[in-house]
């Protein structure tokens, strides 16, 4: 019985990979960029949620009102005032730059906030839980966590689909030049595109800091998971990332319910395993090239 | 070749009047230019792995890591001396780049530096978990007792291997660029396609330098445990190390000899001024980088090349005038 609860935990976390790995995978999927400070802007979220909380005094939950306007805005900004004008000077320009503000933001958020772990308080919620029976009962911020998650794909399916400027985005991702000759201005769908994957981030950062503590330093481990998530899942997929970030959770659950010490290693070595079998990852739909 | 002579009486006076130190400069000066020396090492290759192969990695401090724990293993568990226990964990490096080539190779561009990345977490986690052998997450200590005579003979070896590892890794690049390897590599950065259908085989020349890299890296992962004495994995397998060899390498000059040199010094002075202010020194490098590669991707050398023309290191391939015209002529 204690395994199904790991099981459930492991699943439940995943859709926190999910919401790591969507952004960046938005990311790659548009503009064909890594972002190397990634898990740092998550910290950023989770910190300016904090900074919400103390100076108005919401709730967590309700300072992503704020909270994700304001980081698409950074992120707009970011893509419009320096990533574009990267963009055609090949692999080294973004890869540097965005590791270099990885480290500003990390040192920025550790002088603004000290070295030590906050926590974001979001009252009772934190403990409720649904009780399945005796030994299984299912915590409302993990599911509230997934939800989200899936809340998130939906929309964007929705968005990629259904309407003119998700197909704008699928055009400049297949094809920026053609895409410029129908008349999209690239350059804002890139703005656009970093805009909302960094409005997914804060939205990762907010339920990351109501679940559990967290600290500036703790940005290069984020952009690792969703690394992660998004490799297992296979580049490009939407509903590859749920996946891979379902099972990047597992495995580090069971592996932790093994040896406490085996919480991350058992989620890289899933992944090093997936890259060696199925480099193209378990649900790939397009291919890095 | 005169630019080869050149070189050559260049290289040679640096290294004797960097050796000479050891005879009549104090112990602060030495570890300084330690420092200087095994920094301006890990850049080199990182600059040899990046800018000439592009394999842009964010996991060099990977080697490092592992270096350090191979010396030592091989100095405190084997009773191995220094200069063998160095030249075994250039060999660990080594061997252990090769699987972690045939994984991260898989991956592309921005999605190998993460993959290079979690690889080096992977080497540190197990390492960690190794609390009996390697101390865990607390570490162990270089026995230097038992390795050095005295605390100065201590520092001078230590600062001999240093200079040997930074001229070792600039002769290295230098050498290796005007060979075959490094027309193949000018090839594949121009175009990676074209120099495939050329008959070069960029896989094998690009885990040739994987390899290299991780060598050196690995040797002056030794070095480093030598100097700091106290191992921990946290700041051993740090990617910070990393970061200093990039904006190290950024600043001075991609894809140059003469960059990564004058990068080191631009990086000591600024940490020399803003040691003290702890984050703000690496805010300020952070920015530097960033704007750096914004407006001067080609570095400061990149800057001064464009004023002036020199060049210290000759990689470029010149061709006479004499050939020329003959090649020309056989076409008329």
């Amino acid at each position: 019985m204690q395994w199904i609860n790991t099981l459930v935990q492991g699943i439940l976390l995943g859709g926190l990979y999910a919401l790591y790995g969507t952004g960046l995978s938005l990311i790659f999927g548009v503009m064909r960029i890594v972002n190397l400070a990634h898990g740092d802007f998550i910290m950023l979220g989770a910190f300016m949620s904090l900074l919400v909380t103390m100076i108005l005094g919401l709730p967590p939950l309700i300072s992503l009102l704020i909270v994700v306007p304001v980081m698409f805005l950074v992120g707009f900004f970011l893509q419009r005032g320096i990533l574009n004008t990267t963009i055609g000077k090949g692999l080294m320009p973004p890869l540097v730059i965005t590791f270099g503000l990885s480290v500003i933001v990390q040192n920025v958020l550790q002088l603004g906030f000290s070295a030590d772990s906050q926590g974001l308080d979001a009252g009772s919620l934190e403990t409720a839980s649904v009780t399945i029976n005796e030994q299984l009962s299912i915590g409302i911020m993990p599911l509230i966590t997934f939800l989200t998650a899936v809340g998130v794909l939906v929309a964007l399916q929705i968005f990629f689909n259904r309407t003119k400027m998700g197909q704008a985005f699928r055009a400049t991702s297949d094809d920026p030049a053609t895409a410029e000759l129908m008349g999209i201005n690239s350059r804002q769908i890139y703005a656009i595109a970093m805009g909302i994957a960094f409005a997914i981030v804060a939205i990762a950062g907010v339920l990351l800091g109501i679940r559990t503590n967290f600290a500036p330093t703790d940005g290069p481990a984020r952009l690792i998971f969703a690394f992660e998530a998004v490799i297992i899942g296979g580049l490009g997929s939407l509903w590859g990332t749920l996946a891979g970030g379902v099972i990047l959770g597992l495995s580090q659950s069971i592996g932790a319910a093994i040896n406490p010490a085996w919480f991350q290693l058992a989620g890289h070595v899933v992944t090093l395993v997936v890259l060696a079998v199925r480099p193209t990852g378990l649900f790939a739909r397009t291919r890095d090239s | 070749m005169n630019r080869d002579r050149r070189l050559i009486i260049i290289l040679s006076v640096a290294l004797i009047f960097f050796a000479s130190f050891a005879f009549w400069a104090g112990r602060g000066t030495m570890n300084t230019l330690t420092e200087f020396f095994y920094l301006l090492a890990i850049a080199q290759l990182w600059n040899l792995l990046a800018g000439y192969a592009g394999l842009i990695s964010v996991g060099q401090q990977a080697w490092i890591g592992l270096g350090a724990y191979a010396l030592l293993v091989t100095t405190d568990d084997l009773g191995l001396p220094v200069v063998i226990g160095l030249i075994l964990a250039g060999c660990v490096a080594g061997i252990l780049a090769f699987p972690t080539a045939l994984l991260a190779f898989r991956l592309r561009g921005g999605y190998f530096a993460i993959g290079t990345w979690v690889i080096a977490e992977v080497f540190r986690l197990l390492v960690t978990s190794s609390t009996d052998w390697l101390g865990g997450g607390l570490g162990r200590s270089v026995p230097v007792t038992d390795l050095f005579s005295t605390p100065s003979n201590r520092i001078t070896t230590i600062y001999i291997f240093a200079i040997v590892l930074a001229f070792g890794t600039i002769i290295l690049t230098q050498w290796l660029m005007r060979s075959k390897v490094g027309l193949g590599l000018t090839a594949i950065r121009d175009n990676e396609t074209a120099a495939a259908s050329l008959g070069i085989n960029t896989y094998r020349i690009k885990l040739l330098i994987f390899i290299l890299c991780a060598v050196g890296t690995g040797m002056v992962g030794g070095l480093i445990a030598l100097n700091q004495i106290n191992i921990i994995p946290r700041s051993m397998f740090s990617v910070n190390w990393t970061a200093f060899m990039i904006f190290i390498v950024v600043i001075g000059g991609l894809g140059t000899i003469e960059g990564p040199i004058i990068g080191t010094l631009i990086f000591f002075l600024i940490r020399e001024y803003l040691s003290n202010f702890g984050e703000w020194s690496f805010i300020v490098l952070g920015v530097i980088a960033v704007v750096m590669m914004l407006i001067a991707p080609q570095g400061l050398w990149g800057l001064v090349k464009q004023r002036v023309d020199i060049e210290i290191f000759p990689v470029r391939r010149l061709i006479s005038a004499e050939r020329l015209a003959g090649a020309l002529g056989d076409d008329g």
